[in-house]
């Protein structure tokens, strides 16, 4: 909210050496934020007079405009002659001129000058060059200001053009801060300088007449007071001071009667609206909106109303969407004499809800929302009528109110609250003495018994009385304490490991990408699943950002996918990405998630409802490689990356983990089904990992050939990490052998070596396939596979006659598979 | 004493004598020195000190001599050989040394051809940066929490003191999950973890969460509908604002050097009541130290720790909150918060695997 400082003067004695740089930083200290402050009328030097246009004569221009070369009184007697380019005003109008020596906001210095064959001494002022907003184009004329000053009268001081304006941020907490009442008040708390609540002070109404408009509440407001006018100058200007007010609060003058509902809205934080009582079927109701109900609102939408709205309606039914917009039907118009003022406490639940619903966020229905003073409404309904009497020649004729508030209940506060909460001695005296600041009323001694004041519904709690004596005291006394926990676990084992994973990848070679979770269906089709894919049953969000990108991703290949493809779209011509992420898949339970409420803890089985609820969200790593896995160099020829690399990673992060992975073929999309290897763990596959289906790189703009992975560490995470077993290290000789074989191509080189190793038993150190070749004189559907293994004993030196014996039982198991001993 | 033995082979005679074996000796050393490689040095020991030298020769003939000559003759020739082992052995050294040298010339190569052939990888600095905030605060005891980024409603908002009608519900923040009235969210915040946090044990708890959240921004210089934050909650007896503000000082001095500062100001939360936004003063910023805006924090709101089964009148707790994104782009000059979520390798090769 934009607050200038004379208006803030009206509530609180700032001293006038403050400099808006203090006040700024006061409210800072106080927990509202200013988000800017503004010097209005900055540079701007007298003299700027009220002149009177005495003639003028029109001289068009070879350029095509007409100029008025006029003759303006500036007081004394005194005569300049001033050229204009503006038509709007008559001879005899009073108007503001500046005179040479002045400068205009903006830096515009005024000299006499020649200009269109004259020599023009002085200018005639628009309000935009004033800086009193942009809304008025032409001359300003006093007279419809209902000005009428002295000539020569200083105009910067009649128009008020000089002030200074603070826009504060105000949090959702503190509806009664957005006023200038609260505003000052807060000012008031964080400097000391002295409070007057002009609420308070306001003049008593005396109604004279009979005429007066009834209310009744039916439901969602606590208090209404209705004012009945009449006799109301529709014509009557606003004074000038509530004009630049409200001008720079930012909302553009309309009419009196309605710059006044704005105005004291500003003022005291309590929206007003004025009815035109000549359009009002009768007397008016606070109710919901019923069934069917419409509204044709003062931005002549028509409405169709839910019945959780609140209404005024009459009997011709709904006229205002409470505390949120007025109808059109009763509008205040050029001619409406008679005129109801409405102030109300609405629910703030209620209208924070409808005016989001109808997207109606308005300048009452944010202070509803955050909390009206519910003891403001006969205060600021007076302020209105007071100042329609005195400006618009009404006549208060009648009140009618309905008030179901409830009394305020104390808070009990122990007397060691604040101590106890912000960790600096508090006394109870000064505890007292914060409260009393902020408005409370304070009773007791231990506990205290406080009474949160009219404007401030937040204060609901201890808590919230005891940030006040914080705030009192402010945050900067409060002292810096290092709390010693009992001793930490570390991270846990998941945690760990998840780091390891990680840095395993990165390490060997790999980049770390994070990308959104949000894919689409056609993700899947771009990656081949079939219809009846499991990574198909996405879950969709109600209101993504990206229509196209509805669904949360079940598997991390399409986000990582895109992302090569905008890496090799950026000339990356060689890829090794991962991503570390969860992906998010059916909820066990399939069921919405229940709301236990937050009275108390909510039971074990409501919150095993809630977790049931809650989509499964595994960890997932996954990979993609494009190019060169090695890059080619002077010392070496590279690499290309293959199906194999993607195996090998996915495979190091299970040793990473303390486990080795059982490779198989598998056939999944989005690999190539000759080239993609299904990883095991206990008999159970968490990933993939091969070389992608040819169709599917193409999909992604990727060379035919790349590779990914993906694998569950969900699976990594539920090992039971136990420390590994040592096995002594074995110091007696080795003996190397390498055994090639003939077989058959349905037998995989991962079967025949694990075969291979059974066989050796506990003297077999490692059998490492080194080669692999077909054709020649190896039979078709057959492939040569040779292993070298290494053999050692752990107690004794292998004699050859056991080395013997270790061969023929590798070659015997291998020939169990159809392999044969080249 | 015999007389000389008249079938003596006079040239073998002769070889005793001083002269031949000066002359031996002076030969010898001569082809020693003259050797300029090991393989030269080599024939010169066969030469000179092989079985077959003049001197192994000669002094095979010492036994024959009388006694009287054969110690004169013996130690004549065994100086003599002693003298040639010496100077082979002495030669041979340098002969060694210089074809080391001339080898390890010969292998120069040129050390800064570059070898990159397996490329670095690097890890996303969100993620570096998310491990080193825990571990500052592992090394004050605390642990690290952790939960689902697709969040229950009532952990979200619920749980956190955020009622039904609080605008941060509304559609305008929030990324609802389908299908409507499902009640999950993509959670906004990493708060929801507190609440886990709490409702599965009992106090003192001191846990610090890293974690993706959502809100629905568009992405632009500033903004990110994916982003990270950090959180703290420490729930404990009487824990104050006092120890919420020693632990904030402590957290910035550790990450960005003693002279780091911490200020706050009053602010509105409503899982925390007092509640306060606070500043760093960051001694490194680009154009000079400033105060930097950091985040939001407070102490718990009793309603939430009544919701979570947290006995509010023996505990008391504190809670904090900061974005990662925003304290990266201070901390390495990142302007653009686009480059951190287009996936681009290069963004992340430059910072590496950890900091």
């Amino acid at each position: 909210m934009r607050v200038p400082r004379s208006w803030l003067q009206d509530f609180i004695d700032i001293p006038s050496t403050a400099t808006l740089q203090e006040i700024a930083e006061a409210f800072v200290r106080i927990g509202i934020e200013p988000e800017s402050t503004e010097v209005v009328g900055e540079g701007l030097v007298g003299p700027v007079v009220v002149g009177r246009v005495l003639s003028f004569v029109e001289e068009p221009q070879s350029n095509g405009k007409t100029i008025r070369w006029c003759q303006v009184e500036v007081g004394n007697g005194e005569v300049h002659g001033i050229v204009c380019g503006a038509g709007n005003f008559f001879e005899g109008d009073k108007v503001v001129v500046s005179l040479p020596g002045a400068v205009l906001p903006g830096g515009f210095a005024i000299a006499a000058r020649k200009t269109y064959g004259h020599v023009s001494d002085g200018m005639i002022c628009s309000a935009r060059e004033l800086a009193m907003g942009d809304d008025h184009n032409g001359i300003i004329r006093l007279a419809t200001l209902g000005l009428d000053p002295e000539l020569g009268t200083d105009a910067i001081e009649l128009l008020r053009l000089r002030d200074e304006v603070i826009e504060l941020n105000v949090l959702p907490d503190r509806g009664y801060a957005m006023s200038v009442r609260g505003a000052a008040r807060e000012l008031a708390l964080a400097t000391g300088w002295p409070f007057h609540d002009l609420a308070l002070a306001i003049e008593a109404l005396a109604p004279t007449g009979s005429a007066v408009t009834r209310v009744q509440i039916v439901e969602g407001a606590d208090h209404i007071v209705l004012r009945t006018l009449e006799h109301f100058d529709p014509q009557a200007p606003t004074p000038i001071w509530m004009q630049r007010r409200l001008q720079m609060v930012g909302v553009r003058n309309l009419s009196l009667a309605v710059d006044v509902t704005n105005y004291v809205m500003f003022e005291l934080g309590q929206p007003l609206h004025a009815f035109d009582r000549s359009k009002l079927a009768g007397d008016v109701q606070v109710r919901r909106a019923l069934p069917g109900e419409t509204l044709e609102t003062l931005d002549h939408l028509k409405r169709a109303l839910s019945g959780s709205d609140v209404v005024i309606a009459d009997p011709s039914g709904a006229i205002a969407l409470a505390g949120t917009m007025g109808g059109l039907s009763t509008e205040i118009d050029d001619h409406s004499r008679a005129i109801v003022i409405e102030a109300a406490h609405f629910d703030a639940t209620a209208i924070g809800i409808q005016s989001r619903g109808h997207g109606l966020i308005s300048e009452a229905s944010k202070r509803f929302e955050r909390g009206v003073d519910d003891a403001i409404q006969e205060a600021a309904s007076a302020r209105a009528v007071n100042l329609l009497v005195e400006f618009g020649g009404a006549v208060h004729t009648g009140t009618a109110v309905h008030d179901l508030r409830s009394s305020r209940t104390a808070i009990s506060l122990p007397a060691d609250a604040a101590t106890r909460l912000i960790g600096y001695p508090v006394p109870a005296a000064d505890m007292e003495q914060a409260l009393r600041a902020v408005g409370c009323q304070v009773e007791g001694v231990d506990p205290l018994s406080v009474v949160a004041p009219s404007w401030r519904p937040d204060l609901m709690g201890a808590a919230e009385l005891v940030e006040e004596v914080a705030r009192f005291i402010g945050y900067d006394r409060i002292p810096a304490l290092l709390p010693v926990p009992r001793g930490g676990r570390g991270l846990t084992d998941r945690q760990r490991l998840r780091r390891r994973l990680s840095r395993a990848l990165a390490y060997g070679g790999m980049t770390e990408i994070i990308n959104y979770p949000f894919i689409s269906a056609a993700d899947f089709d771009a990656m081949l699943l079939p219809a009846t894919d499991e990574r198909r049953e996405a879950i969709a969000l109600l209101n993504p950002l990206n229509a196209e990108a509805p669904l949360m991703r079940s598997t991390l290949l399409p986000t990582l996918l895109a992302a090569a493809q905008r890496n090799v779209g950026r000339g990356q011509r060689d890829l090794a990405i991962f991503e570390l992420a969860m992906v998010t898949t059916p909820s066990r339970s399939r069921a919405a998630a229940p709301q236990p409420g937050i009275a108390h803890r909510p039971t074990d089985v409501e919150l095993a409802a809630i977790e049931a609820a809650v989509p499964v969200q595994p960890e997932r790593a996954a990979g993609i490689f494009v190019g060169q896995r090695l890059l080619a160099g002077p010392l070496s020829p590279g690499r290309t990356a293959t199906w194999s690399d993607a195996i090998d990673v996915a495979r190091t992060l299970a040793q990473v983990a303390g486990v080795e992975l059982v490779v198989a073929a598998g056939e999944r999309a989005p690999w190539h089904p000759g080239r993609c290897a299904a990883l095991a763990l206990d008999g159970k596959v968490i990933g993939h990992a091969g070389e992608l289906h040819p169709k599917v790189a193409a999909n992604y703009g990727l060379p035919r050939g790349s590779a990914a992975f993906e694998l569950d560490l969900e699976a990594l995470y539920a090992l039971p990490g136990e420390p590994v077993a040592a096995q002594p290290v074995r110091t007696f000789p080795v003996a190397l052998q390498d055994l090639a074989f003939i077989t058959p191509n349905s037998v995989s080189a991962a079967r025949l070596q694990a075969v291979l190793e059974a066989a050796l038993g506990d003297e077999c150190e490692a059998v490492r396939c080194f080669d692999v070749f077909s054709g020649g004189q190896v039979p078709d559907g057959h492939r040569s596979l040779a292993f070298a293994l290494r053999l050692r004993a752990g107690d004794r030196t292998l004699t050859e006659s056991e080395l013997s014996k270790l061969r023929a039982a590798a070659v015997s198991a291998a020939e169990s598979l159809g392999a044969v001993l080249r | 004493m015999s007389a000389p033995n008249s079938n003596y082979d006079p040239k073998q005679v002769s070889a005793l004598d001083a002269e031949a074996v000066a002359s031996a000796l002076a030969q010898a050393l001569a082809d020693i020195a003259a050797a300029t490689d090991l393989e030269l040095l080599k024939a010169a020991r066969l030469e000179h000190a092989g079985d077959r030298s003049a001197l192994a020769l000669a002094n095979r003939e010492i036994g024959a001599l009388p006694p009287a000559a054969k110690a004169d003759a013996g130690a004549r020739v065994g100086k003599a050989r002693q003298e040639i082992k010496r100077a082979l052995e002495e030669r041979a050294v340098v002969l060694e040394a210089e074809a080391e040298e001339r080898m390890l010339a010969e292998e120069r190569v040129d050390v800064t051809l570059v070898v990159d052939d397996l490329p670095r990888g690097a890890r996303h600095p969100l993620t570096a940066l998310s491990e080193y905030v825990g571990d500052v605060f592992l090394a004050m005891g605390w642990e690290v929490a952790e939960g689902p980024e697709l969040e229950a409603e009532w952990f979200n908002f619920d749980a956190l003191n955020i009622p039904a009608e609080h605008p941060a519900r509304g559609m305008q923040d929030t990324f609802f999950v389908a299908p409507e009235h499902s009640h999950l969210v993509l959670r906004t915040h990493t708060s929801p973890v507190q609440a886990r946090t709490m409702l599965s044990r009992q106090p003192p708890i001191y846990v610090v969460v890293p974690g993706r959240v959502f809100r629905t921004d568009e992405l632009d210089a500033t903004h990110s509908p994916v982003f990270s934050q950090v959180e703290g909650l420490a729930v404990d007896e009487g824990l104050t604002m006092a120890h919420l503000q020693g632990t904030l000082l402590h957290f910035a001095q550790t990450m960005f050097g003693p002279d780091a500062k911490v200020r706050w100001r009053p602010s509105y939360f409503p899982f925390t009541e007092p509640s306060a936004e606070f500043d760093i003063w960051y001694p490194q910023a680009k154009g000079g130290p400033r105060w930097i805006e950091w985040g939001g924090c407070g102490m718990v709101n009793p309603a939430v720790l009544r919701a979570c089964g947290i006995d509010e009148s023996r505990y008391t707790g504190f809670a904090f909150g900061m974005g990662l994104e925003r304290t990266l782009m201070f901390r390495h000059g990142i302007t653009d918060l686009r480059d951190m979520f287009e996936g681009d390798v290069r963004f992340s090769q430059q910072f590496g695997v950890e900091f």
